[in-house]
């Protein structure tokens, strides 16, 4: 399997105070990849250097076999790179449709076919985005990174803050985007019982650094408790 | 209440008809005042494209205003003493027809904008602010030192500017042919906002972080936003020239900027019609209580005061009562 995405030996800082001090982290293509750590452990700050919200000060971050480093954000999402931010974000001065829109780049996903994976878009079409439950604007953020026909979609605590429910329909959109879509996909969440039936690997990180990496059905309960326990 | 497409509807209508009923009244002079609405309305929807859709905070749009005018200054008095503009390497003369007018303004505003642009997008926040106004007063002392085109005392053009067909002279015609213009920009305008660009930019202006990460290249929408808006502007300077067949150094102060910005916060920043709203309230408070005092800018500061505390969205979004869309 080839890599689609490769971090080699990042690190970065926020001003002076470091944050990462030695990320490695392989996607290949097809593969879902779960982020995992404690909070503050650099997981966010990853996903912000690949996507390029954040210059790393040494290592590479190679996407699709190029070097995405010197690239502004807008050019590396243009490759292929679909964030779902932490904290849903949508456009909510626009209705539902129009940020949709405002994300497209042609491709497979058109509007018909977020709202065949989200069908409560659909009713809320013209429904502004700011008006909309949490749970539905996490729908419209992974509706709007399809939109623009990513190679890699980036989830940022995706189900976080929701209600079991939601979270539930979360969970089973992204294991149907895994099985129908082929996209490759990295997870960032803490919720490990889910992540098992949907990850292939996981990467842990502990202080800015990967610590672990493997299949997600390695993970141990003593990896577990070591990495991931509060 | 009323929607909001219905009151911009009547407001559209009620700027048609009382020039038309003060021409059945003979009162030219309320033709004018349409008329300046009208043009200032258009400046208004020029830079609430940059600072409404865009949010992007212009004291800068006296720049393109003033260019607008000038424009139509330098051509229009060139064109009176049958002098040409230049003519090493090339012959250019002066013209008094309007679409030329019209056609130089914008270009002139549009590249300006895009220098302006360039340099002051560099920037953001109250640093935005600051650039613009900077080039503005760059602008404006300009204006004022350079003696070919009147320095400080301006320029007089004796006649109006022609266009085909019409007699300009007329108030009611000039004011026609303004409202005419009005209403195609305010078609242009919002078939604008609705597409993928639109789009963009308002998205930039609410998450701009997150609008880069969709692929969307900030920098150039806001740029392109700040150049299409310079052109309404300039477009609006050269009508007001024409106006008062009159240009001088003013159209390029800072007074200039935030008054067209008063318009947009009066009538409802990020609405279409907010600056058509705004422009007509300024001008009816500039001449009804103007007459009775010449501080009566202070019963505007009041009325701005006003409707920035307890109107949300302007008087078109107050009399609506639908508020754009936020959280």
């Amino acid at each position: 399997m080839s890599a689609l995405l490769e971090l080699r030996g990042i690190t970065a800082t926020y001003g002076a105070s470091q944050a990462l001090f030695g990320v490695d982290l392989t996607i290949g293509e097809g593969e879902l990849v779960a982020l995992m750590g404690r909070n503050g452990m650099g997981k966010s700050t990853t996903i912000k250097v690949i996507c390029r919200l954040l210059a790393n000060q040494e290592g590479s971050v190679l996407f699709a076999g190029q070097d995405l480093t010197r690239l502004p954000a807008h050019r590396a999402a243009r490759l292929g790179l679909g964030l779902v931010p932490e904290g849903r974000r949508c456009f909510s001065n626009l209705s539902v449709w129009e940020n949709l829109y405002a994300s497209a780049r042609p491709g497979e996903w058109t509007k018909d076919r977020v709202y065949g994976l989200f069908p409560r878009l659909g009713e809320r079409a013209d429904q502004s985005a700011g008006s909309l439950s949490g749970g539905e604007q996490q729908m419209l953020a992974i509706g709007r990174a399809l939109m623009t026909n990513p190679r890699l979609l980036i989830l940022d605590e995706a189900t976080e803050g929701l209600a079991p429910v939601v979270r539930q329909e979360i969970w089973d959109a992204i294991g149907t985007l895994k099985q129908s879509s082929g996209l490759s996909i990295l997870v960032v969440d803490k919720t490990l019982s889910e992540l098992r039936q949907i990850a292939d690997h996981a990467t842990i990180l502990e202080r800015g650094t990967s610590v672990w990496h493997g299949s997600i059905d390695d993970l141990t309960p003593e990896l577990k408790d070591k990495y991931l326990g509060i | 209440m009323l929607r909001e497409t219905h009151l911009n509807g009547l407001l559209m209508l009620a700027l048609l008809i009382v020039p038309l009923a003060a021409l059945a009244l003979n009162e030219p002079f309320i033709i004018t005042l349409a008329t300046k609405v009208t043009i200032l309305a258009l400046a208004g929807v020029g830079l609430n494209l940059a600072l409404g859709q865009g949010g992007l905070i212009s004291f800068g749009h006296a720049i393109f205003f003033g260019l607008g005018g000038y424009s139509m200054g330098i051509l229009a008095s060139h064109a009176q003493s049958f002098t040409p503009l230049m003519e090493v390497p090339f012959l250019i003369e002066g013209t008094k027809l309007m679409p030329v007018i019209w056609i130089v303004a914008i270009a002139v505003s549009c590249l300006a904008a895009l220098l302006v642009g360039l340099l002051s997008l560099r920037t953001s926040g109250v640093y935005f602010i600051m650039v613009t106004l900077a080039f503005g007063q760059m602008f404006y002392y300009f204006a004022i030192s350079w003696p070919a085109y009147g320095g400080e005392d301006g320029l007089v053009i004796f006649v109006r500017n022609e266009f085909p067909g019409l007699n300009t002279l007329v108030p009611i015609q000039f004011f026609g042919l303004c409202f005419a213009v009005l209403c195609a920009v305010l078609f242009f305008v919002s078939k604008l906002n609705k597409s993928a660009f639109g789009l963009a930019l308002s998205g930039a202006h609410f998450n701009a972080e997150r609008a880069e990460t969709v692929g969307i290249d900030i920098t150039r929408v806001r740029l392109v936003a700040f150049v299409i808006s310079a052109g309404i502007t300039g477009l609006a300077g050269a009508l007001f020239a024409d106006l008062n067949r009159f240009v001088s150094p003013t159209m390029f102060s800072w007074h200039t900027s935030g008054q067209i910005m008063i318009f947009i916060i009066l009538g409802g920043v990020a609405r279409l019609y907010g600056p058509i709203a705004g422009a007509a309230v300024y001008i009816i408070l500039e001449h009804y209580l103007g007459a009775f005092s010449d501080y009566w800018q202070i019963y505007l500061g009041l009325i701005l005061l006003f409707v920035v505390l307890f109107a949300q969205g302007g008087l078109i979004g107050g009399l609506s009562k639908r508020e754009a869309a936020h959280d």
